[in-house]
């Protein structure tokens, strides 16, 4: 056995994974906030704007969904356990920064998948029609590791106040959810809007989505997988160079 | 012998301050080495660079042979910690957090099982295994860091303050338990505030003050050496002239203190011979005789008290 080798190291980051899940996400609290937060922005916004149809509300639930649930503890872990001091444990075990980083993304996307397919399920239960499910399922997982990367990538800055980081994380996750063509269609979106679109990782999940219930989308479907593959790569490499840099100084 | 630890120049500096100033010791392997330096001079910053835990910004240390700072997972995979602060995770059971550790250092799981078994056993924990850590007593908690440091059966153990604030079974228990690891072949990397406890157990201690070291030694080497002169209690079953005594090679002076004589010696040996034969010559019989080394209190307080 290489202790540093990449398959001991992915076992390692496994075991990061089952002890974050067992911890942190199979918790009641956590469960109900991961559904019934995206629910009740959807509800909010298909009272206020009847015009919009229900398959693009559901469409925009979906990556709603997967959006806030990815990244809702995600970012808060580093910190708690540094408060806790069981990072410092962490850090005293033969683990690489980027296995127990990984380990953090793979708990918050199979999270994030499960809540997802929830919402789908309650899609498909209000009649909608999975058109093309053999992209949806596909890029709900590419789309549930790069947001995990976002939520990893939230958690960067070396602090262990939980709250600090929860405020800078719905900072940027509100506004992100808006420019994102969940609640106003692209098409509608003014141009200086289409550029900050182009610029979220969840414009392209959405649009998807979308194609997956209705068939229609706005950038090329290729596109859209490459925009998303991209930003996971980038995110994910990204969140693992800067914890690594960053991590002394939480201890 | 062969050093399990070897650290050059290890520096480490928390803005303008210096908190470790290019230290270097070593530790060899099958030894218990005891870290002492008063609050704030620089031990846990050292542990935690020995441990991996923050990089130093200058020198190196090889632990179990392998630099902490290139090779930090194969180092890790040799020692385990116990931490001055209780670390396992609250929220999970100990039977889990030992399991977490088992997967985190590469255990097979029937292994991991078993060793986590006779680990509970043996810190009396075996009925509490199921039982969330949060519920835990400090002394539990302690003994659980232990059982999971040693899960994986480390070459090296480093251990800070491991019986700060416990009570005496606790502490006992720890204590035996580490002088039985260290009879194993276990070397031992002791960090601690209590002298005794450094005294009775440790082969060489290292003393560290405003971030540098200003003793390394045998417990006993370093109380003898802050003193050049020793003291020798002796009496006898008769009196005994007190210029008879003054004037016996390699005493100094004689002071009477209740039935007994405190005698002060440059050479201590020599004092103890010379009592010896006095006695003999004069027919009288020593009834106690004592020496009275400084203690390691003594000496540490004296190393780090100096000017800075």
């Amino acid at each position: 056995m290489n202790p540093a080798g990449y398959s001991e190291q992915m076992r390692r980051a496994w075991a990061i994974t089952r002890k974050d899940i067992r911890i942190y996400y199979l918790k009641g609290p956590v469960l109900i906030f991961g559904v019934f937060m995206p629910v009740f922005l959807f509800l909010a916004f298909l009272m206020g704007s009847r015009q919009l149809p229900l398959a693009f509300l559901i469409s925009g639930l979906v990556g709603m969904t997967l959006f806030f649930t990815a990244t809702a503890v995600s970012p808060a872990i580093f910190p708690w356990e540094g408060q806790a001091k069981t990072l410092e444990r962490l850090a005293s075990c033969p683990i690489t920064i980027e296995a127990v980083v990984l380990g953090d993304m793979m708990a918050s996307t199979i999270f994030g998948i499960i809540i997802t397919l929830v919402t789908v399920a309650i899609g498909l239960g209000l009649g909608l029609p999975l058109l093309h499910g053999i992209i949806l399922f596909p890029v709900i997982l590419l789309a549930a590791c790069c947001f995990s990367a976002i939520g990893m990538l939230l958690a960067v800055p070396p602090t262990n106040v939980p709250s600090n980081i929860m405020m800078l994380s719905s900072l940027l996750k509100f506004p992100l959810v808006f420019i994102s063509g969940i609640f106003v269609p692209l098409e509608q979106m003014p141009s200086w809007g289409l550029v900050l679109a182009f610029c979220s990782p969840l414009t392209y999940f959405t649009d998807l989505v979308r194609y997956s219930f209705t068939g229609a989308h706005y950038f090329p479907v290729l596109a859209d997988i490459a925009a998303l593959a991209i930003f996971t790569m980038a995110f994910t490499a990204g969140t693992m160079y800067l914890h690594k840099r960053t991590m002394p100084r939480r201890m | 012998m062969q050093d399990t630890i070897e650290v050059k120049n290890l520096t480490k500096k928390f803005g303008t301050t210096i908190a470790v100033d290019h230290i270097s010791f070593s530790v060899h392997e099958g030894e218990i080495f005891g870290f002492l330096g008063p609050n704030g001079a620089g031990k846990t910053t050292t542990t935690r660079m020995l441990t991996g835990v923050i990089p130093p910004d200058a020198g190196f240390a090889l632990v179990l042979g392998h630099d902490i700072c290139r090779s930090p997972v194969l180092a890790k995979q040799g020692f385990g910690v116990v931490p001055e602060t209780s670390n396992a995770y609250a929220d999970l059971t100990a039977w889990q957090n030992l399991m977490l550790m088992g997967d985190l250092y590469g255990l097979p799981r029937v292994r991991a099982a078993q060793r986590a078994s006779d680990l509970l056993a043996t810190m009396g924990l075996l009925e509490r295994k199921d039982q969330k850590v949060q519920g835990f007593s400090k002394g539990m908690k302690q003994r659980l860091i232990l059982a999971m440091a040693l899960l994986h059966e480390p070459g090296l153990l480093f251990l800070d303050e491991p019986t700060g604030g416990l009570d005496v079974q606790s502490t006992q228990m720890i204590l035996s338990m580490l002088r039985e690891l260290n009879r194993a072949g276990t070397t031992i990397f002791l960090t601690t505030h209590n002298m005794e406890e450094a005294n009775r157990l440790c082969h060489r201690v290292g003393i560290i003050r405003s971030g540098k070291m200003v003793a390394i030694d045998a417990p006993e080497r370093l109380k003898a050496a802050i003193d050049r002169v020793h003291r020798v209690e002796v009496s006898f079953d008769h009196e005994v002239p007190g210029d008879a005594l003054a004037g016996l090679a390699g005493v100094i002076s004689v002071n009477r203190t209740g039935d007994k004589w405190q005698i002060t010696a440059e050479d201590k040996d020599a004092a103890i011979r010379s009592l010896v034969t006095f006695g003999i010559q004069n027919g009288v019989a020593i009834v106690t005789l004592n020496t009275l080394a400084p203690s390691l209190d003594e000496a540490f307080l004296r190393l780090t008290q100096g000017e800075d």
